[in-house]
């Protein structure tokens, strides 16, 4: 393994193996009357044992949520941002909506939707959607009209149909931008999705995803398995984000110049 | 290699390309190219030289069809030339138009395409059959010396590689006129020599009307057998100085007592229009 690769795995270890030295030392400095206020690692863990399947089914659930609104906004998103490109008129008239849609906290609205289209997985989804749309379609469209005046006057040239011009080079030109945005709404995902079952979610059906059971743990007190929630929600974080990256990697890496090199 | 080579322009009555009176304006904004005239005839490389703001790259832009004319005509004829790639790229229903190419001061490649696409591009967008299109562009990269480089992307060439790129893929259609905005105007002064010969020996192959934008006198006085001299604010012809050194040209030719005369002479002109211009 070259020498960077090695200090790219090592020093992450070694913050991480400090942080949780930290943890335990600021634990033991507690006096015992609070000490369940921060419980140690290895009670968390033991959450994780004790709690098992009831944090994997909410796992399970809130990715459900997450990944449909996070596909869901990806499609919508890219669509509209399409239709903004296309036209400046249309961009000036719909992106002060755009940006109040951002503004608008989507939390009030949870009782509303839940009105609407029942707790549960519909109500996370929407709120999930909402969350991830801002990103994606701000970073797409810029994206889409950002391409260079020479290429676009090159494709009018050899008079390109605007469908050419769109399939063959906007949207190609655009995928960097695309992937900035897939970045951001990944990491939004999974919390948008955890706030969501935490406003809007239900013990019906399959039960509650992870907002849900944050509710139910803190008013039971098990602190550590509200470490043991929190901890799944990073590692789903965690898969999002890998996953996204891989796909930026694998669409990119082979023409874009933010992966010429990688030293650290 | 494919190509029919006819070391001589077609001979044909009427001009590759004639400005009568052209005037270009964007708006109601100053003119910038005014009762400009010109006629080229088939197989002319004529280089177009003067301050910012004379017009030059407007002129190109008219030619290209980018951009309308004002007032005046422009007009087009085709030649009869056999010195194409291939005749069957060329629509029988197409206009004069459809048959130049446009080379821009960046390379303006795509960088998500490797060579050999980025030169197919043209081929692609013009719906050629795909039968042809592999060894239209495999003509096109050995014209240019980059067919160990097909299967490359953009990023991993150098600014000269990608320049000839670039070239390529302009040659790629066997177009009759080629636009030329200040190519190499962006390399250093070693490669910019050693394409412009490339440019000139590619000529001695296939014939095109050349129109080229720069910036060097050198380099004007190298390629072309025309040079218009432009003054600027409104963009006018001030000049034309025909430079009858013969082709084919050479490094050789850089050391000629006559290159060097009309080196100095265009270079002069352009100064007294510079003066012209801070009075």
């Amino acid at each position: 393994m070259p020498r960077s690769k090695l200090l790219s795995f090592f020093l992450p270890a070694l913050a991480g193996a400090l942080f949780i030295a930290i943890w335990h030392f600021i634990r033991v400095s507690l006096s015992e009357d609070f000490r369940f206020l921060l419980p140690a690692p290895t009670e968390v863990i033991a959450a994780f044992r004790e709690h098992g399947d009831e944090l994997w089914r909410a796992t399970l659930n809130t990715t459900a949520g997450a990944t449909l609104g996070f596909l869901a906004a990806v499609a919508v998103s890219f669509t509209l941002s399409l239709l903004l490109s296309l036209s400046p008129l249309v961009r000036v008239t719909f992106y002060p909506y755009l940006m109040l849609l951002q503004m608008t906290p989507i939390i009030v609205f949870a009782p509303i939707l839940v009105l609407w289209v029942g707790p549960g997985l519909k109500s996370v989804t929407i709120i999930t959607f909402l969350i991830c749309f801002f990103p994606l379609a701000v970073n797409t469209t810029q994206g889409l009209v950002s391409t260079d005046r020479n290429l676009v006057e090159l494709f009018r040239l050899y008079r390109a149909t605007k469908f050419q011009e769109i399939l063959r080079l906007r949207i190609p030109a655009a995928l960097p931008y695309f992937f900035t945005g897939l970045r951001i709404a990944a990491t939004l995902a999974p919390i948008g999705a955890l706030v969501g079952d935490y406003t809007a979610g239900s013990s019906a059906g399959d039960g509650g995803g992870l907002g849900f059971q944050t509710i139910i743990y803190s008013s039971q007190a098990k602190y550590p398995a509200l470490f043991a929630t929190a901890a799944a929600c990073c590692a789903l974080g965690f898969i999002f984000v890998a996953g996204v990256l891989s796909l930026s990697w694998l669409t990119l890496h082979q023409w874009h110049d933010s992966y010429e090199r990688a030293d650290i | 290699m494919s190509f029919a080579v006819t070391a001589k322009p077609s001979v044909s009555a009427s001009p590759a390309v004639e400005f009568r009176s052209v005037e270009k304006r964007y708006g109601q904004g100053p003119i910038i190219l005014d009762a400009f005239s010109l006629s080229a005839a088939h197989g002319d490389f004529i280089a177009l030289i003067g301050p910012s703001g004379c017009g030059k790259s407007t002129l190109l832009k008219l030619v290209a069809g980018l951009s309308p004319v004002s007032r005046g005509e422009l007009i087009f004829s085709t030649s009869s030339a056999s010195n194409r790639l291939a005749d069957a790229t060329i629509s029988s229903s197409a206009s004069s138009r459809d048959d130049l190419a446009y080379v821009f001061q960046e390379p303006t490649l795509l960088p998500w395409l490797t060579v050999a696409k980025n030169v197919a591009l043209p081929l692609n967008l013009r719906a050629v059959p795909s039968a042809q299109r592999t060894a239209l562009v495999r003509d096109a990269l050995e014209l240019v010396g980059l067919t160990p480089r097909a299967d490359y992307y953009p990023r991993q060439l150098s600014g000269g590689q990608k320049m000839r790129v670039s070239i390529a893929r302009a040659l790629v259609l066997s177009p009759q006129i080629l636009l030329l905005d200040e190519p190499f105007g962006a390399l250093d002064e070693m490669t910019r020599d050693h394409l412009n010969e490339e440019l000139l020996a590619i000529r001695e192959r296939l014939r095109w009307t050349a129109f080229f934008v720069t910036h060097s006198v050198a380099e004007a006085v190298f390629l072309a057998n025309r040079i218009i001299i432009m003054s600027a604010n409104p963009g006018r012809l001030h000049r034309e100085i025909r430079v009858d050194l013969p082709y084919p040209r050479t490094p050789a030719t850089r050391r000629d007592p006559a290159y060097h005369r009309l080196v100095d002479e265009v270079s002069q002109l352009l100064r007294s229009i510079e003066d012209l211009a801070t009075v």
